[in-house]
């Protein structure tokens, strides 16, 4: 099946929640609103003739100052049967970083959303284990985000908990053994 | 009566001979068994090295003879580092144990016609006593060393030594009933009154579980669960440094040629070769236990490591059976005249 | 979790057990907690994340060229199939095509990398397992590819050989050669660690029903390369969506049936064979021409000698390393290629200007780490080595 005729099968299924279609490079992007993207998955992942079968990729997009819904869940979706690829992006607005977890149709999906919950700070409604997954777990910011500087931050000169491995060094140095 | 009258006296002074002698052998024995055990480390790397296509210790030494040596001297120099929530006495102890229980089984030990530290009645029984004990120091190292590796090591290693403990011994008692006798020299003497020359041959099974039985009691491959590498580190030594754990290597070598040296004794005719030896009344044995060592890390270098449920019904289902299969056999044998 | 109270008022629960980071089984710094009844695993929870470098944050802050080198430190072991899998996500994205003869190349260093990555893999594997000597023979021959990496980039670990829109340099007849050489005789070493462990009872008992996974749940989970071909799953880049020169050459898929940790090993024993093949037919129908693409001056830095006479050189390269590629279009793709671990996908979203707007890095491994607690528990814990052996990960690549 072409990935355009998918397309517009999303469309005639779900009236009004295709936002465009685009095509790049032989490759068909749907754009979706995100209010009923579970169940769009769940249609494509048990239609047959659609038979999206395997999650390849899933990651979020931030497009600060750029587009209106600042954020976006980009879906590769595959079938292996069928050999089609097709690309979902649920738009995500900046105040309502929310979105439907899609675990209960592929498995794979559990560590993906982990990681854009972690780089982009986009919760995932109905995740079994929502945690940071890169980072470390006291981590503070989402990386990944267009906001997040690549080196170091502007207020504060050292990282986090500098000062007190500074501190814990100092009152252990006295159980150095070159010290008289 | 003093002291000195004592000793000076004709028939204490008797005594005191006997025992310079005694002293003698066992610094003899556990002279030439500490040497052999260095060099036996140098042997394993060496061949299995050329087994695996690189060339094993290169660098101290000519051909790295030195390497033991070097290997000895780091280690009695390093910093014997005791984990803060040890529990020290046990911990202190569990090395110790692992050594004595190893060398004391050389005690029994024909190494020719006559030499014999001492020569008892029940020189097999204590063997296998010895060998029992030694895994109190594992346990012992598992349990002290308050580390999860280690003592799920431990945990392995008694479930393990229980398990073969008692394949080892069956595995034994046909050589008893052949030789009529508990005492290793009257084995070995035995055995020389015996058409083959060694209790090999009608003993075929027995040896087979006995050498078996032998590569579990010693934690070498396949059977090196309680110290599997790739799952628990290092398992029950994860946590001893510099000369402990250094006497764990050592232990588990001796045990090595202790086994090594029972299956001789047993199975392969004891100080008796082929042909004699001149000047030399050792050299068969020694011969012997360099055929059998080679065979440890001819072993290691092939196998890959039992999974821990596997070993234990392999112990169970397989090993013992068989020896009480061999024991069955040889009492049938026996009556029947044919052996 | 299981805590009970006993008979006599003794308390009992799981032994919770950290494997890792520092762990020699755990393939780098892979992170489990385990909670252990007895030795029976009740429970998996895997930590990542110990190796991240922000790969893909660096990627959006630099040029389409010098984030290179960055794909070289994903799965470190294989480093010239991260490249290959970049550079052609980037040439889909600009719609360039490498020459003929730069493909050919391209394909050699895949299927080389993969047979080194194949080899660290058995040998480790192997080792876990218990079975050490196969370790030191495959080392053997990875010192030998490894050697030939060297001949032909001049680096043998982190090679960033492919240039967009081609290769760097082209391939003498003395590499071609000696790499002809090494595939004749390698199918025969492969046979060597095969007549070592794959009839051994022992492997047998340690791999066979252990981690079994079903095709549908293979696929439900994402897992690609030989651990999804083990399960049966007839799904390779390669044959699906051939990129390179793979649409030329003639390649078996190994599949598996069981899906157990035997199968899964068959499968990329097998695929040494494969890849021997495919390079041995390249070097055989590898065609003169340029090994640049016509437009490639506009990603690739000129020579140095014409940077230092011609003034036209001096621009690109001034131009190059200030701005990038200044005829980046607008628009998103999605690259997949086949990596030795499995599916290697970057999803490059270009905004017009020299750098990527997002380069996304669809890491085989870290999937393949998130399926450790559906295959390990209520396994033994030995079983868990034995999976972590299978999966094929790289944490490099797993934490990017």
């Amino acid at each position: 099946m072409e990935p355009l005729q998918i397309a517009e099968k999303i469309k005639e299924k779900f009236p009004g929640e295709v936002l465009g279609v685009t095509e790049f490079r032989g490759q068909v992007s749907v754009h979706l609103k995100k209010e009923k993207l579970l169940d769009i998955c769940r249609w494509l992942h048990d239609d047959p003739e659609t038979d999206m079968d395997y999650l390849r990729d899933l990651c979020g997009v931030d497009y600060l100052g750029r587009k209106a819904p600042r954020y976006e869940v980009v879906y590769h979706l595959y079938s292996i049967k069928e050999g089609h690829m097709l690309r979902l992006r649920a738009q995500v607005p900046e105040g309502d970083t929310k979105i439907d977890s899609v675990v209960p149709v592929w498995v794979g999906a559990n560590w993906h959303e982990r990681e854009c919950f972690d780089m982009y700070g986009i919760s995932f409604n109905g995740h079994p284990d929502l945690r940071r997954i890169l980072m470390p777990e006291d981590w503070e910011g989402h990386p990944l985000r267009k906001n997040y500087p690549v080196q170091g931050f502007t207020g504060e000169k050292e990282w986090k908990g500098y000062k007190e491995v500074l501190e814990k060094s100092e009152r252990l140095k006295e159980f150095e053994w070159e010290k008289q | 009566m003093n002291f000195l009258e004592i000793i000076f006296r004709p028939a204490s002074f008797d005594v005191i001979v006997q025992l310079a002698i005694m002293v003698l052998k066992v610094v003899v024995v556990v002279g030439v068994i500490m040497l052999h055990v260095t060099y036996a480390t140098y042997f394993e790397r060496k061949s299995i090295g050329h087994m695996q296509v690189r060339l094993g210790p290169m660098r101290t030494g000519p051909h790295g003879l030195l390497q033991p040596i070097a290997d000895f001297v780091k280690l009695f120099f390093k910093e014997d580092i005791i984990p803060a929530a040890a529990d020290k006495p046990i911990f202190y102890m569990a090395p110790v144990i692992s050594i004595f229980a190893g060398m004391s089984s050389l005690a029994v030990i024909p190494f020719f016609n006559g030499f014999v530290i001492a020569n008892i009645n029940i020189g097999l029984l204590f063997v296998l006593a010895m060998s029992s004990l030694g895994a109190y120091g594992i346990v012992m190292a598992g349990w002290s060393s308050n580390s999860k590796y280690s003592f799920l090591g431990g945990l392995r290693s008694s479930a393990q030594v229980i398990s073969y403990e008692i394949a080892l011994g069956l595995s034994l008692v046909g050589v008893m009933m052949m030789a009529g006798s508990l005492n290793m020299t009257e084995i070995v003497k035995a055995q020389l009154a015996y058409p083959t020359g060694m209790f090999l041959f009608p003993q075929i099974l027995g040896f087979f579980v006995f050498m078996v039985a032998a590569f579990a009691e010693t934690n070498r491959t396949p059977f090196d669960l309680p110290e599997a590498e790739s799952e628990l580190v290092a398992g029950y030594f994860v946590e001893y440094s510099g000369m402990r754990f250094a006497l764990f290597y050592v232990a588990e070598y001796i045990g090595m040629i202790v086994m090594s040296l029972i299956a001789i004794t047993c199975f392969l005719g004891g100080w008796d070769g082929p042909f004699q030896i001149p000047y030399v009344p050792f050299a068969w044995v020694f011969i012997k236990l360099y055929i059998l060592i080679f065979l440890f890390y001819w072993i290691r270098a092939t196998v890959p490591r039992f999974r821990y449920d596997h070993l234990m019904s392999f112990g169970w289902k397989i090993l013992i059976p068989l020896a009480l299969f061999n024991v069955v056999l040889t009492g049938l044998l026996k009556t029947l005249n044919v052996i | 979790m299981g805590e009970a109270v006993g008979e006599k008022g003794f308390q009992t629960k799981e032994l919770t057990v950290s494997m890792g980071p520092q762990h020699p089984a755990t393939h780098g710094v892979l992170k489990l907690v385990l909670d252990l009844d007895g030795e029976t695993v009740v429970k998996c929870t895997p930590y990542v994340g110990y190796l991240h470098r922000g790969v893909e944050k660096l990627g959006e802050n630099r040029t389409y060229f010098s984030a290179l080198p960055l794909t070289d430190r994903l799965d470190y072991i294989s480093s010239m199939s991260n490249n290959v899998g970049y550079v052609n996500a980037v040439e889909t994205l600009f719609g360039i095509e490498a020459p003929e003869r730069a493909k050919y190349i391209r394909t050699i260093c895949a299927e080389m990398s993969r047979i080194s990555s194949h080899i660290i893999w058995v040998a480790t594997h192997a080792l876990d397992i218990g079975a050490m000597t196969v370790f030191l023979y495959s080392f053997r021959e990875r010192e030998w590819i490894l050697d030939l990496f060297e001949m032909l980039t001049g680096a043998r670990l982190t090679v960033s050989y492919p240039r967009i829109g081609g290769v760097r340099n082209d391939v003498s007849q003395e590499f071609l050669d000696s790499l002809y050489k090494f595939v004749l005789e390698f199918p025969g070493r492969v046979d060597e660690y095969e007549t070592l462990i794959d009839q051994n009872r022992i492997w047998l008992q340690r791999t066979k029903g252990i981690g079994i996974i079903s095709a549908e749940e293979a696929v439900n989970w994402g897992l690609t390369g030989a651990t999804l071909r083990g399960s049966g799953v007839n799904y390779d880049v390669r044959k699906a969506n051939p990129y390179d020169v793979y649409d030329k050459v003639q390649f078996d898929v190994p599949l598996g049936k069981a899906g157990d940790v035997y199968d899964r090993y068959r499968c990329r024993m097998e695929e040494l064979r494969q890849s021997a093949r495919i390079i041995k037919q390249c070097i055989e129908q590898i065609p003169a021409g340029p090994i640049l693409a016509p437009e490639a001056h506009k990603f690739v830095l000129p020579p140095k000698e014409n940077v230092l006479k011609s003034m036209e050189a001096l621009i690109h390269h001034f131009i190059l390393i200030t701005k990038g590629p200044l005829t980046a279009p607008v628009g998103e793709v999605y690259s997949a290629t086949e990596v030795p671990k499995g599916e290697l996908g970057f999803y490059i979203v270009s905004d017009g200007s020299g750098k990527p707007y997002r380069m996304r890095v669809r890491a085989p491994s870290f999937v393949h780490a998130s399926v450790l607690p559906r295959l390990s528990e209520g396994h033994l814990l030995a079983d868990v080595i034995a999976n972590i052996g299978t999966i094929d990960i790289v944490l490099g690549e797993c934490d990017r």
